[in-house]
């Protein structure tokens, strides 16, 4: 190989300037307070610039690449470790996309913005953090960091019940932490104990026979631990009540990055180190996940806060990457990473217009109150925008879910044929609860003609704003594109999949 | 040995008790008259000027050896937690500078630094009468700290608990002492340790070694030994609770995990549910699962920041006590021993910083409430950010140091028996009451950036208070730059450890 171009070492900017950016914020004095979003709008657009041009340098199909590499705490053999390859440089561009997407639909955050923005900021840089480290203790260093900017962001500019909801979130995260961290030390001593050397390298880790007993207990914890911030039924609990809770720009983070990360983490530190472990645990985690898929979906169905409606949809989705994960077969796992790319998008999508262009004009989520309030003709945009959102989430031909969705269902197919019976279910209800929400929150109510009869007192609703617009534009555009040339991602995402796959294989016989 | 080889190892103390003597005669001599703050400012600075000293000693001089037969030993490792202790003890003094609780102010220097005296002369102990004396003066000095504002009712119970439940355990260290005299003939921990020798774990023995223990379980303030320290933290004056819930600790710990060692190497027994087997490390065992439980509950029902910490501290010396059962281990006692210096000092250091906090709050909001801090990130943000800090490190999450002082406490813990992971269970304990201890920290968190202040009360942080603002920030800073550079500590802690032979 003839070495990476030096561009791709831009990769690594992405966190630094993340985490620059949130301590510049903290500076700007307190009468220049208002510049604060666009001060954070041109370093999400900078780092998102760092993300593509540093990520686009990488070939597909090329192995790993290190980007950084320097001891870090020596006395536990642990290095400040960072590479790309094909999974988590997907992963890097949607972090790129939902951030710059998310200060857009903040763009009306007036109180604190300077404190709002430095802890978004710090969010988006663990959350880049997590997706590059490739030792499993900065990973988790990473993983924790972000925890506590969900914490403020939700219990400080957060709406319903957003003190309960903030701390059931980032204590149902701390418990999956502490599963993780539990597994980590595992890890690490029973890598001692088998090659002598202490070591959190990824690759190195790889490498190990663990004993399949030890494989037997501790890949149920990285893979619950992790999976408790993906939304793993019955773990789920916080996922829903956290995003409602959570203001626009906060909600479409975690359910577009932030639930990626327990995914991201349980793939990394679970699957792909403890094959043996998956063999063991398959049917039983397929089954949660195939629960999650149908439980969520059938849940969504009946909420009356349209925010529910998209949160539980969440916990539906991430189900798909989870029974992808575990699906052991290369198109299953490549699916699940291109579910965590796709659902990241429309997640996102869907959060910003029930969060942003409805619930801040019309100031109510309650499903019947919409329903009068005959939002498709009051905002088309918001209701268009939405509609092919949901159109996307359904998993239509066309949308990047649809790919994904089906990728995860090949895979499944050979090893656990019921699971995708049942799944099919959870997509038929997921078709039925997002055009329920479509029929209430836009489309119901009213005779046409009495939009605003004359002599009633609802006031017009304020036009939707560019930023808006732009941050719609820019997620809508995304999954279009890459549902109708999933090649562009799959062809990173697959070669990167391809030798955790022959691992499994060759672990196979023993 | 001569008496000035003995002074040149014993230099950092001698620097300290010339200090403690400085203060009280320059305020006895010529400052009995002058205004309280400048008695203050003069009083701070011999003692800090002590500390500083005495730190500078053991940078420049590395005067390394046993004198007296082990009755006082200086090698790097004792050296570092002196370092460590100095470090403390400067915070505090500087803590008081603007603390105005009592007449006596030169007293008040003196006996921070005799009990600072004390505590160095704990990490040098390597014999039993030694480590008695020094036990006993970091106590006395301290009780009488705790006590000193006479006039107040809450802080005389404090100092009358603490000063009874204290001469309690040093009646069972002295019984324990003596037993052990007697089974052995000797009074130094190398010598008890080969008269012990195969000697198996009989019922004597046992009753001496359960003595020490609680005597040290009082000191380090592990469950059921913690019943002072919530009063005696909440009564105090704050920066002497400050000393107590640092620097004694680290003294305490340090000394606490030499005896087991030097003195009972035999005698550790076994602490897994499958390798239990009789010995020091099965009361151990019980005594950190239960602070770490009873801690942590505790703390979740506090209204005021000062016995919360106080309960944070009897759950963070459960996890402390993880590193002492590690250090019984062959293959994790460098990594041990080195944890545990380095939990112990950045958890110091969190502490001093907290209650610096909670001097701030008492003196600008009047109490050290929770409530007193609703709002303090609209006032006053960057004391807010350090509060963060603190808390967070508390909470062991990065980028701070509990982060990763909590991280390598506990691998070690599982290093110690790689094979059967015995001390799992007491791991998984305390990470899963970690859930829990952030729940509290982060309630103290709410207040600060969450919740609005009640308009017209006066509240903490609305005006100026450097000192403790400053040990807020310099706490904070060190956490911070330990999380992220942890090596910077942790390389040194290391060499020493390996460099004092183990």
């Amino acid at each position: 190989m003839g070495g990476p171009a030096p561009v791709i070492l831009m990769l690594p900017w992405t966190i630094y300037l993340s985490f620059l950016g949130a301590a510049a914020l903290l500076l700007i004095p307190a009468r220049r307070a208002s510049a604060a979003r666009g001060v954070a709008l041109a370093i999400t657009l900078v780092t998102g610039v760092c993300a593509f041009g540093g990520g686009l340098a990488y070939r597909p199909g090329a192995e790993l690449l290190t980007l950084t590499r320097v001891p870090w705490i020596p006395a536990l053999g642990i290095e400040y470790f960072l590479a790309v390859d094909g999974i988590n440089l997907t992963l890097v561009f949607l972090t790129a996309l939902a951030a710059v997407a998310g200060v857009l639909f903040s763009w009306n955050v007036t109180d604190r913005p300077r404190e709002f923005f430095a802890l978004y900021l710090t969010l988006i840089g663990a959350v880049y953090g997590v997706f590059l480290s490739f030792d499993l203790f900065l990973l988790f260093f990473f993983y924790e960091v972000a925890i506590i900017p969900k914490y403020f962001l939700i219990a400080i500019w957060g709406s319903t019940r957003r003190e309960y909801g903030a701390m059931k979130l980032v204590l149902y995260s701390f418990l999956g932490s502490a599963l993780v961290f539990l597994g980590l030390l595992a890890v690490y001593v029973g890598a001692l104990r088998a090659t002598g050397t202490g070591t959190f390298d990824l690759q190195a880790l790889a490498q190990v026979a663990y004993p399949a007993t030890f494989q037997r207990w501790v890949f149920p914890l990285m893979f619950v631990g992790f999976g408790v911030l993906a939304g793993l039924w019955p773990l789920h609990t916080w996922a829903p009540t956290g995003h409602v809770a959570a203001p626009t720009a906060a909600s479409m983070l975690l359910a577009g990055v932030v639930m990626k990360l327990g995914a991201y983490g349980a793939l990394r530190a679970g699957v792909a180190l403890f094959p043996e472990g998956v063999r063991t645990w398959q049917e039983p985690l397929a089954a949660l996940a195939v629960i999650g898929i149908v439980y969520g979906a059938l849940v969504a169905l009946v909420q009356r806060d349209f925010k529910f409606v998209i949160g539980y949809s969440s916990v539906s989705h991430m189900g798909f990457v989870m029974l992808g994960l575990v699906t052991l077969h290369e198109v299953g796992v490549s699916g699940a990473v291109l579910q965590m790319f796709s659902h990241g998008i429309i997640a996102g999508l869907l959060f910003g217009v029930v969060g942003r262009m409805v619930y801040d004009r019309a100031h109510t989520r309650e499903l019947e109150e919409l329903a009068g309030l005959r939002l498709s003709r009051r905002l088309p945009f918001a209701a268009a925008t939405f509609v092919v959102a949901s159109l996307a989430s359904m998993g239509l031909p066309g949308f990047s879910g649809f790919v994904a969705e089906i990728s995860v269902l090949i895979g499944a197919w050979q090893s656990l044929p019921l699971a995708v019976g049942v799944t099919g279910i959870g997509i038929v209800l997921g078709v039925a609860y997002l055009l329920r929400a479509m029929q209430h929150g836009f489309f119901a109510g009213g005779e046409a003609g009495e939009i605003n009869p004359p002599g009633s007192a609802v006031p017009p609703l304020p036009p939707i704003t560019w930023p808006e617009k732009v941050g719609a534009g820019m997620l809508l555009l995304t999954t279009v594109v890459i549902g109708l040339f999933p090649r562009l991602l799959l062809d990173y995402i697959v070669p990167s999949v391809q030798p955790l796959v022959s691992a499994w294989k060759q672990g196979g016989g023993s | 040995m001569s008496y000035l080889a003995l002074l040149r190892l014993a230099g950092p103390e001698m620097l300290v008790v010339l200090a403690a003597l400085g203060a009280l005669l320059v305020d006895l001599a010529i400052l009995r008259d002058q205004p309280a703050r400048i008695r203050r400012w003069l009083g701070a600075a011999i003692a800090a000027a002590g500390c500083l000293s005495a730190g500078l000693y053991i940078l420049n001089v590395p005067a390394y050896g046993r004198a007296l037969d082990g009755m006082f030993v200086a090698d790097p490792l004792t050296q570092m937690v002196k370092l460590v202790l100095l470090g403390l003890t400067l915070l505090t003094v500087l803590l008081s500078v603007e603390a105005d609780f009592t007449d006596h102010i030169s007293e008040y220097f003196a006996l921070l630094l005799l009990a600072t005296t004390g505590m160095l002369l704990m990490t040098s102990a390597e014999d039993l009468l030694p480590i008695f004396l020094a036990l006993e003066l970091t106590s006395l000095s301290l009780y009488a700290l705790v006590a000193l504002r006479r006039q107040d009712l809450a802080a005389t119970e404090a100092g009358l608990k603490y000063f009874f439940f204290g001469a309690l355990a040093a009646a069972f260290a002295l019984f324990g002492f003596s037993l052990l005299y007697g089974v052995t003939g000797a009074t130094g921990l190398e010598a008890i340790a080969k008269a012990l020798r195969g000697r198996g774990f009989d019922p004597l023995l046992a009753a001496a070694l359960v003595m020490v223990m609680v005597s040290f379980g009082f000191k380090v303030a592990a469950v059921p030994f913690h019943l002072w320290a919530p009063d005696a933290y909440q009564g105090a004056p704050t920066p002497a609770a400050a000393l107590v819930a640092s620097g004694s600790k680290v003294a305490s710990f340090f000394l606490f995990a030499k005896v087991l060692l030097w003195a009972f190497p035999e005698s550790a027994g076994g602490a897994g549910l499958t390798t239990f087997r009789a010995g020091w490390m099965p009361v151990l065992a019980v005594l950190a699962v239960a602070s770490m439980v009873l801690g942590n509950l505790a703390a979740l029902a506090q209204r005021g920041l000062k016995r919360l910490l106080a309960y944070s501290a009897v759950a963070h010396a459960g996890y402390l006590l993880l590193a002492v059962l590690a250090v019984a281990s062959e293959e994790s006692r460098t990594g041990a021993l080195a944890s545990l210096v380095f939990y112990a000092a950045t958890y110091a250091l969190t502490a001093v910083g907290a209650f610096a906090m909670a001097a701030l709050a008492e003196r600008t909001g009047g109490s050290d409430a929770l409530a007193e801090l609703a709002g303090l990130a609209r006032r006053s943000p960057w004391l807010a950010g350090g509060l963060a800090v603190l808390m967070l490190s508390l909470a062991g999450l990065p980028p701070f140091a509990g982060f990763v002082a909590k991280f390598y406490v506990f691998a070690v813990a599982l290093k110690a028996d790689a094979v059967h992971f015995s001390l799992l269970w007491l791991v998984a304990a305390g990470l899963a009451l970690s859930p829990v201890a952030l729940y509290y920290y982060l309630k103290v968190l709410k207040q600060a950036y969450v919740v609005e202040p009640v308009p017209g009360e006066k509240q903490a942080g609305s005006t100026g208070a450097w000192a403790e603002g400053t040990v807020v920030g310099l706490a904070a800073g060190g956490l911070v730059l330990l999380g992220v550079f942890p090596h910077v500590i942790l390389g040194p802690i290391e060499a020493a450890v390996r460099a004092a032979g183990f």
